[in-house]
């Protein structure tokens, strides 16, 4: 008898298993009956999709709309991969392109573009007031990794500048690239504008005018995939709009 | 051989071992030299050992003596002590890099002594690197020797004491050579656990080639941009550690 009950114990705590495995995504949200939405945003529109996020669900009552924020390069990934996306938003056009090259999506827009800024902690402990700065030695400079759309940005602006700078670190994305300052345990760093405008007060930010050379897009579209349909498409619309439009300034975006 | 036993036990060594084959199935072979001679491989792959190594050497010298404490010492609230070890084990690794930043970065109480006094700061250095590493290893070693410490007849260590052995003599003379396996499965593990770290690694120490990249930051990095590197860097990272791990087997564990 014994080895019978335990083995209809796995028996049950498999079947368990796979139906967690086949309900867990799907258009239809089957506690309240109605869609949900599925954005895979880059990691630096967290606030601004957030806020839309809810604007949209205002306006489409029954529809839940859920984030994975993340590196655009990991969420391109990902889709490529089969996750269950509706919309895609990168930030940059080379991450939108593994996805539209695997014909996942149709033609991307550019909803919005991001500069560079250099970061400092709010004391400014280094006194840096100008690009050139980041180039001293004595400036401990944290930069994002070549492989992720800010340290090419970063990169790019730096080449235009014909400044060679040494950074201790290069970080894997641009939110720990700010940690860093925040922290205290940088002098500088090259963020967005926008990064530096969400830790207002924690950090202080300068333009600079090679930030020009190495503008960043970002595209966003709807999948051929989608679970949730149309509702994908009317997200995107939102995101286009002039309301969207409006959030995506305040946060620091220049709106095309 | 009951199937209640073996089946479950089958099913588990395929789960530990379907994700592997999938990397050497996926392994770009045909590009397979010439990736390996990139020399930015090998700067990360003996950074690797070197940290994990020192890294080891470090929590072996004061993990052996807090697991003696732990085991045979008359301390007040040893259960919380050994709770509070084990922490680091239940902790996210990036939460533990920022933590460490927290301490020891150059406005953290203990970092900025040192940064004031001596004008050294440690993050972004290859000595924070292995900090980072053996603060994430560290309980490994201690739970290990800990468990080997309580399986010692203590009626040895009484009859040394008997024979005018000081306490000392008794650890190194007839203590530590009959957990000497002990301390030898929890090296093992220790150091294998610190060539696998990352979060605190590129938390706290950061990711500069040479410095502090260390083989599983040059993969998650890797993959931002290029998978195939990304499958190469994961197959040395896993050829080597099994390659010593093996030979560690052989050599010191005893065959079993």
């Amino acid at each position: 008898m014994k080895p019978i009950r335990t083995a209809s114990a796995v028996l049950a705590l498999l079947l368990a298993l796979t139906a967690c495995g086949a309900g867990a995504k799907g258009g239809t949200d089957a506690k309240t009956g109605g869609k949900t939405v599925t954005v895979f945003a880059a990691a630096s529109l967290t606030g601004v999709f957030t806020r839309l996020g809810q604007d949209f669900e205002a306006a489409h009552p029954g529809t839940r709309v859920v984030f994975n924020f993340g590196s655009s390069a990991t969420l391109a990934q990902q889709i490529v991969q089969g996750a269950p996306a509706d919309v895609f938003a990168a930030a940059s056009p080379a991450t939108m392109k593994t996805v539209t090259d695997a014909s996942l999506a149709g033609t991307p827009v550019t909803f919005a573009r991001n500069r560079l800024q250099i970061a400092f902690p709010k004391d400014n402990p280094a006194h840096v007031d100008a690009l050139k700065d980041l180039a001293d030695p004595k400036v401990k400079v944290a930069l994002c990794a070549a492989q992720v759309p800010c340290g090419a940005a970063a990169a790019k602006a730096l080449g235009a500048a014909g400044l060679k700078v040494t950074p201790v670190t290069y970080e894997q994305d641009v939110k720990a690239t700010l940690t860093k300052v925040e922290l205290g345990e940088v002098d500088a760093a090259l963020v967005y504008r926008t990064d530096v405008l969400a830790a207002a007060g924690k950090v202080g930010g300068l333009d600079f005018p090679e930030a020009a050379t190495a503008i960043n897009d970002y595209p966003i579209a709807a999948l051929s995939a989608a679970p949730s349909g149309a509702q994908a498409g009317r997200f995107v619309e939102l995101v286009l709009s002039p309301r969207g439009r409006d959030v995506l300034a305040g946060a620091g975006f220049d709106v095309p | 051989m009951p199937w209640v036993l073996t089946v479950p036990a089958a099913l588990a060594l395929v789960f530990l071992l379907l994700p592997l084959a999938g990397l050497l199935v996926r392994a770009p072979w045909s590009t397979m030299g010439e990736r390996l001679a990139e020399p930015r491989v090998l700067e990360a792959l003996r950074l690797s050992l070197v940290t994990a190594t020192l890294a080891t050497a470090f929590c072996l010298l004061l993990g052996v003596p807090l697991a003696w404490v732990l085991a045979r010492g008359d301390v007040p609230g040893r259960r919380l002590v050994r709770a509070l070890v084990t922490v680091p084990l239940v902790l996210p690794p990036v939460v533990g890099g920022v933590a460490l930043l927290l301490v020891l970065g150059r406005n953290g109480p203990v970092g900025r002594l040192l940064y004031e006094v001596s004008g050294f700061s440690l993050p972004f250095t290859t000595a924070a690197v292995v900090v980072a590493e053996a603060f994430v290893a560290l309980p490994f070693l201690v739970i290990s020797v800990e468990g080997a410490l309580k399986t010692v007849d203590p009626r040895f260590e009484e009859a040394a004491a008997t024979l005018g052995a000081s306490r000392l003599r008794v650890f190194t003379r007839v203590t530590l050579p009959m957990v000497a396996p002990g301390v030898v499965a929890g090296a093992v593990l220790c150091w294998a656990r610190a060539l696998g770290e990352f979060g605190a690694t590129i938390t706290f120490a950061g990711n500069f080639p040479g410095r502090t990249q260390t083989m599983p930051l040059a993969v998650y990095l890797a993959l931002e941009t290029d998978p195939e590197a990304a499958i190469v860097l994961s197959l040395v990272l896993l050829a080597v550690s099994v390659g010593v791990l093996a030979g560690l087997r052989g050599r010191w564990a005893g065959a079993s």
